[in-house]
């Protein structure tokens, strides 16, 4: 038996890295949360299992750098995964602007094609993108929240919760930053669409954030 | 330093005075306008600000006793908050700036809410959760500003919970001996019905929650329904509850900060503050909640606020204070955290 070591404790689950038949993996278990009803907790886990193995299958089949799965129990509510060695993408940003850069256009490339197969991610943060060391390959990981979708409203909140997490994490380099993400995407998606997206993510900015337009509602 | 504070962005008209060292606050004035049924209508409470505005100043300065010509500064919340309010808040600190010739300091409403908060509980650097009836936002402190981390998508959690015990006859009013109605109807529910769970990243949405549980509401007035109001009220408290707790985890476990602070009137929910009491354990941080008697609003956070602000050179003349209805949050320069 491997050794096995709790690497991390995310917001969802504990991740521990181990190995299987040689290969470094990552056990992902999303833990019981005591705050939670019984039966809520039971289905938010048992449901993000599954979902994030069907999604990851998918997008490994077209080709996008995302972690293989090896193993689901949706019962405990625990994945195996492929282990990326790298660095986050949000401890990067920090000590190499250049190749953030790059390596942003390459994410709206990606998320662009994931759009076009209508799969939203759901929690698009730097928290969520290893950039894998030996190739400076973007892995996009966490697909606990992501669903099926060509919504242009739910690609949209894609868009707006990436622009959001370098607002609030990275503000000195959101501008730079964003716009090679979009170089990625356009390229994809084509500039019309695009376009009409980011209409969609000022509407959907415009909408929780303003105390008037909320306060207005309770008339 | 003393600092005399202006709110009236919505419902209150507030006026505190604050110095810069214990006891803090050296008054407390505010007159609160309740509607006869419903929201807010702009214009009626404005007009009631406007005519409760010169009791509750003279009110305020005798509770200080001070005289205008010790007072250092004049604080007001611009915004963010309905125009007609804003404007007679803005008005009264106008004249007053002007007539005692006091500088003028422009206070952020959201950004009160918060620095009141850390002051009352002693908090350093906490995530921030903020539930008002017409907000609901997880915010944090990086980089000079507060950012927001996480809002609603839609309507704001105490919007809901209200909007939900009006339609199903619970409220108003919506809070009776410091608890929330549908916080009391779910305490004899305990099954969890079909209701959706909406989380994206770290935003919520509200809005599905209402319908749905409205529609059960419907089904179980038909008679055609094998459950309870008071399960409808547990579900929705669950979910909605759950949500906002799940969105705060992640901002914790992004942020990695060890506070969480819980500000707005929903803050005073026991059975919200319970669920973050078992989430923090997972993390080893510790939860801090706004004193309710500040978790709404009021003039003392405005001037606290104003307080810290002139103390960093943070003025602004007379005649350019215009009101901002919309002014977020994260445009406002922190140079007190730095
Ligand atoms: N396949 C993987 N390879 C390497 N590290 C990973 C992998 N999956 C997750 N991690 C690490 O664990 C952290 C949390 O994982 P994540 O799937 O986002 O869980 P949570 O939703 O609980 O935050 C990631 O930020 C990353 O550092
Ligand atoms: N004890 C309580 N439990 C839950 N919600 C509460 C409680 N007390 C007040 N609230 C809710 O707080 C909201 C008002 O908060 P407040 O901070 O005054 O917001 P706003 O200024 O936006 O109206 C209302 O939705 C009200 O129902």
């Amino acid at each position: 038996m491997a050794k096995i070591e709790l690497i991390r404790k995310g917001a969802e689950a504990y991740l521990y890295k181990t190995y299987m038949l040689g290969i470094p993996v990552i056990i992902k278990h999303r833990i019981s949360k005591e705050y939670r009803d019984k039966v809520l907790d039971y289905r938010i886990r048992y449901h993000r299992t599954i979902l994030e193995a069907k999604i990851i299958g998918t997008l490994r089949l077209r080709g996008l750098p995302v972690p293989a799965v090896l193993l689901v129990d949706p019962a405990k509510a625990i994945l195996v995964l492929e282990y990326i060695e790298g660095t986050m993408l949000k401890e990067l940003i920090s000590r190499d602007i250049e190749l953030s850069k790059r390596i942003f256009m390459e994410l709206g490339k990606y998320i662009g094609i994931m759009h076009s197969e209508s799969i939203v991610h759901g929690d698009l943060t730097t928290s969520n993108v290893i950039v894998r060391q030996s190739d400076n390959k973007p892995f996009i990981i966490d697909f606990g929240l992501a669903h099926y979708s060509n919504d242009i409203e739910d690609q949209g909140v894609d868009i707006h919760l990436m622009l959001r997490s370098l607002e609030s994490t990275h503000p000195k380099h959101v501008d730079v930053l964003f716009k090679e993400f979009l170089k990625g995407y356009t390229s994809v998606r084509g500039e019309e669409y695009t376009r009409k997206l980011l209409d969609k993510v000022k509407e959907i900015r415009m909408r929780g954030r303003y105390v008037e337009e909320r306060r207005l509602k309770k008339i | 330093m003393i600092v005399l504070g202006i709110e009236s962005t919505a419902h209150t008209f507030g006026v505190g005075i604050v110095q810069d060292k214990e006891p803090y606050i050296l008054a407390d004035a505010r007159a609160d306008y309740v509607p006869e049924k419903g929201g807010i209508h702009p214009r009626e409470s404005s007009r009631f600000l406007a005519s409760m505005a010169g009791k509750v100043l003279s009110e305020a300065l005798s509770e200080a006793n001070v005289k205008p010509s010790e007072i250092d500064a004049i604080a007001v919340a611009l915004g963010p908050g309905l125009g007609p309010c804003l404007r007679v808040g803005a008005t009264v600190a106008r004249t007053l700036s002007i007539y005692l010739s006091k500088p003028l300091v422009p206070v952020n409403h959201s950004v009160a809410h918060i620095e009141i908060g850390l002051l009352l509980t002693n908090s350093r650097d906490p995530v921030v959760v903020y539930l008002a009836g017409g907000n609901t936002m997880i915010v944090a402190y990086n980089e000079g500003r507060y950012r927001v981390f996480g809002e609603t998508l839609d309507i704001a959690l105490g919007n809901l919970i209200d909007v939900f015990a009006r339609e199903v006859g619970l409220g108003p009013p919506y809070v009776v001996k410091g608890v929330h109605v549908v916080d009391k109807c779910a305490e004899e529910g305990g099954k969890l019905l079909d209701i959706p769970y909406t989380v994206k990243g770290q935003d919520v949405s509200f809005s599905g929650i209402l319908t749905a549980a409205l529609r059960l509401y419907k089904k179980l007035i038909a008679g055609k329904a094998d459950y309870t109001l008071n399960d409808i009220c547990y579900t929705v408290r669950e979910i909605a509850y759950s949500m906002v707790v799940e969105v705060a985890e992640r901002a914790i476990a992004h942020t990695g900060k060890k506070e969480v602070l819980l500000v707005g009137g929903v803050a005073a929910s026991k059975a919200l503050q319970e669920k973050f009491k078992a989430m923090a354990k997972y993390y080893d941080v510790e939860v801090k909640v706004v004193p309710p008697k500040y978790a709404v609003d009021n003039g003392v956070m405005i001037a606290w606020t104003g307080l810290l602000a002139f103390k960093h050179g943070v003025t602004i003349d007379p005649v350019k204070a215009v009101v901002r209805q919309r002014w977020r949050l994260d445009e406002v320069d922190i140079p007190w955290r730095k």
